[in-house]
């Protein structure tokens, strides 16, 4: 099993990514931005960071790379693929999961350990044989812009096919996202996009490792290469 | 090459807290009856192909879930 971790002029959070992948047990390598080419990747993360410094929108120029487009053509074939913070606006920007994050509702920049709770995915998905056990992670969010946005019917269509993947713990919603949603995964299950941070909690020394519990999901949801 | 402007502003009904912040601002600077601040983005630009504004709004310029967008030409033209 090999994670092909993409790396944006402007990620920031590559290299805790891969140290990520690795901690579950499997091989990881960066994917720069300019490669057109997942050669040997079984599943992909697209870390946090300001991809292109998020000039326009976050996430907006990222898509439009060499190696988002290899990334639309993996997840269309059902390889695994995990957004996390810019790396779920870019997933939302290139259209391979539905909605927008918006400027958090208090228009500061969140930084805090947070609860969440990993809810079922479709039947197709078989993605929570982890989270079956526990039902809350611990794990940090930090980002400006983490407010999810779809209109209601969308938000509906994501409930009812089990597509929110992570929502923040009654209380801790710290973006005002619609529905206290922190993650959600298209329809197939195999592509997820999450605002907090699961590479951040994968280390006894930080408090947490809950965060591999969502690496190990990811990678169990896809179709193997 | 035609000039234009695209305005870009969030969508009716969407929650915008740049917007809510000036808002709030206002009275303390003495600027009493100011409401529904809503607060978006100008881009000004140059095109050899103004026919193709829209789609350029649509596809990068704007995000059209979230945002609206308008192409005033400033050449004149319609």
């Amino acid at each position: 099993m090999r994670w092909g971790v993409l790396q944006f002029p402007g990620s920031c959070d590559e290299r805790d990514a891969l140290h990520a992948c690795e901690r579950t047990g499997a091989e990881a390598r960066l994917v720069w931005h300019e490669e057109r080419d997942l050669e040997g990747v079984d599943a992909v993360v697209i870390p946090g960071g300001f991809s292109y410094g998020d000039y326009l929108r976050a996430g907006a120029i990222a898509r439009f790379s060499p190696a988002m487009e290899a990334v639309a053509e993996f997840a269309t074939a059902g390889g695994p693929v995990l957004g996390i913070c810019n790396g779920f606006q870019v997933l939302c920007e290139a259209g391979l999961l539905p909605g927008a994050l918006l400027l958090n509702e208090s228009l500061r920049f969140v930084c805090r350990q947070l609860d969440l709770i990993a809810v079922d995915g479709p039947e197709t998905g078989h993605i929570d044989t982890f989270e079956a056990r526990r039902p809350t992670l611990s794990i940090p969010a930090k980002h400006g812009e983490g407010r999810y946005f779809a209109a209601e019917e969308v938000l509906d269509a994501l409930e009812a096919k089990g597509q929110i993947a992570y929502c923040y713990a009654p209380g801790q919603n710290p973006n005002g996202s619609a529905r206290d949603i922190a993650g959600i995964r298209n329809e197939a299950g195999n592509v997820v996009g999450l605002m907090p941070h699961p590479e951040h909690a994968v280390d006894p020394l930080t408090g947490s490792t809950d965060g591999l519990r969502v690496f190990e999901a990811v990678a169990a949801a896809g179709v193997p290469a | 090459m035609a000039k234009a402007r695209v305005l870009i502003r969030p969508k009716e009904g969407i929650l915008d807290p740049q917007g809510k912040a000036v808002e709030r601002a206002l009275p303390a600077l003495g600027f009493e009856g100011i409401e529904q601040v809503r607060v978006g983005r100008m881009v000004e630009l140059e095109a050899d192909d103004p026919e193709r504004l829209g789609e350029l709004c649509e596809k990068l310029l704007a995000n059209p879930l979230i945002e609206d967008y308008e192409i005033e030409r400033l050449d004149g033209a319609a």
